[in-house]
């Protein structure tokens, strides 16, 4: 990819086509060469948009939420980041949001499905870059859909400005959420569906695991929505804008976005080190280390600390 | 599943994933075939981005755009092919997209080659086995043509 055709393609996607953003994304979802070099000049005119995070169990009506969301946020130009899990054991995947979107939202919105693609540490390298060249292009706000199962996919949708984390009633107690991870990345709860019985029992379940502590001044409000009626999503939409003035003026952002930049930075370390970990454990075979494991000569234990410390040396680098 | 069907996963030379977009367009309910055909995709190894029901050549255009697709599969089952389908085709070439077009459903024989002619990529009538739809799908995209040359590809 020439420099040329890179800029060109970024002077495209800022000016609002749909294709050259599209083809920007692929490239970084590859997470190849390529997406080394798009991922530096997105850099340069990225740091502008709002990013919020939906995570929450399948079927709760994410999807749904983030269509909505995106048309009542009278943005000139929202994008929808939507994450479906690949099969582990084909590869293959069905992306379906879209499906609980296209009725909702203006044409404006523009969606990108994607996939996890069997490796769930590349995620947390790839979407990042996603966001930044969607952000690049003048896209805001940025929305990031995930399903709220699996370490990951919940770190990914948490590192948003906001997070707003789903759920239904009748989905269990509060201590699920607590068990999922999903109540302490919470800035905002809703209850879809609460024209079901018992929306009430779960927005009460969430306010008394909210009483007994949160992180900071920010205590997570509770929002009851029926998003396929629409219902409750302008409150929802109010309540991230309120969360979004918090986090102004209360130097959270800056925080926030600070944190997010150096875990970003550690992931790629760990994803980098461990493919060249993968690599020298490949060629390893007969009388190096690999082979003694195999024969059942040297412990894996043994094995890993000698590979170890073959690959990086015990003292960090100085600064 | 992908076993029992015959069907090998994408084999490791071409690590990325083809990336189909699934529709019904217009007024057309019937979508099992559909649902089929995404399971069929998806455990060959494929991200299948499902449309489903009542999408317009224009939202398919967006979709194909957004997701930066390599093939469209229609699935057609209202006898509006001959009319639908060529629209299908047209409005990709506006766009100036290089995105193949699939035609499933029930198409009867002497319309294929009318389809042919218009510009579809292949035509899968009822009966075609699952071996037969992934070939179909994974030879559509012309991926000589320059505006699928690019390095990681």
């Amino acid at each position: 990819m020439s420099p040329t055709s890179l800029d060109e393609l970024f002077e495209s996607a800022r000016a609002g086509n749909r294709r050259a953003l599209g083809r920007l994304l692929t490239m970084v979802e590859r997470q190849d060469d390529n997406a080394v070099i798009v991922s530096e000049r997105a850099h340069r005119d990225a740091g502008q948009a709002r990013v919020i995070g939906v995570t929450g169990a399948p079927g709760s009506g994410k999807s749904t939420i983030t269509g909505r969301l995106a048309a009542v946020s009278g943005a000139a130009r929202p994008a929808i980041l939507a994450i479906d899990p690949s099969s582990p054991l084909t590869g293959g995947a069905i992306l379906g949001d879209r499906i609980r979107m296209d009725n909702n939202v203006s044409s404006s919105t523009f969606i990108r499905s994607m996939a996890t693609r069997g490796h769930a540490g590349g995620l947390a390298v790839a979407v990042p870059d996603a966001v930044r060249v969607l952000d690049a292009a003048g896209c805001d706000p940025i929305i990031v859909e995930t399903v709220g199962v699996g370490q990951v996919e919940v770190t990914v949708a948490a590192a948003a400005d906001t997070t707003v984390v789903v759920v239904t009633p009748g989905w269990g107690d509060a201590v699920q959420a607590n068990k999922a991870g999903l109540l302490e990345v919470a800035d905002i709860f809703v209850v879809n569906k609460a024209d079901r019985p018992d929306a009430r029992g779960a927005r009460r379940d969430l306010e008394l695991m909210l009483d007994l502590g949160h992180r900071g001044e920010w205590r997570a409000p509770i929002v009851l929505t029926t998003a396929t009626e629409g219902e409750g999503i302008d409150d929802l939409w109010s309540e991230i804008e309120r969360h979004t003035s918090f986090l102004h003026h209360s130097g959270e952002l800056i925080r926030r976005r600070c944190l997010r930049r150096r875990s970003e930075v550690a992931d790629r370390i760990e994803l980098g080190l461990r493919d060249r970990a993968l690599r020298i454990i490949e060629a390893q075979s007969g009388e190096s280390a690999m082979g003694r494991v195999e024969r059942h000569e040297l412990s894996p234990a043994a094995a890993a600390e000698q590979l170890l410390a073959a690959l990086i040396p015990d003292n960090p680098p100085e600064e | 599943m992908s076993e029992t069907l015959g069907i090998s996963p994408q084999s490791v030379d071409d690590p990325e994933p083809l990336r189909v977009v699934l529709a019904k367009l217009g007024f057309d309910g019937h979508d099992r075939g559909l649902k089929v055909v995404a399971r069929t995709l998806r455990d060959a190894g494929m991200e299948v981005i499902y449309l489903g029901l009542r999408q317009t050549t224009d939202s398919i255009v967006a979709a194909c755009e957004q997701e930066d697709a390599d093939v469209i599969g229609l699935s057609m089952h209202n006898a509006g092919h001959l009319t639908l389908a060529p629209r299908m085709v047209q409005a990709v070439e506006e766009a100036d997209l290089d995105v193949p077009v699939v035609i499933g459903g029930i198409v009867p024989a002497e319309d294929v080659a009318v389809l042919i002619e218009a510009g579809v990529a292949a035509v899968l009538g009822p009966g075609a086995s699952a071996e037969e739809v992934v070939a179909a799908v994974r030879a559509a995209p012309n991926r000589q043509s320059p505006d699928h040359q690019s390095p990681a590809r």
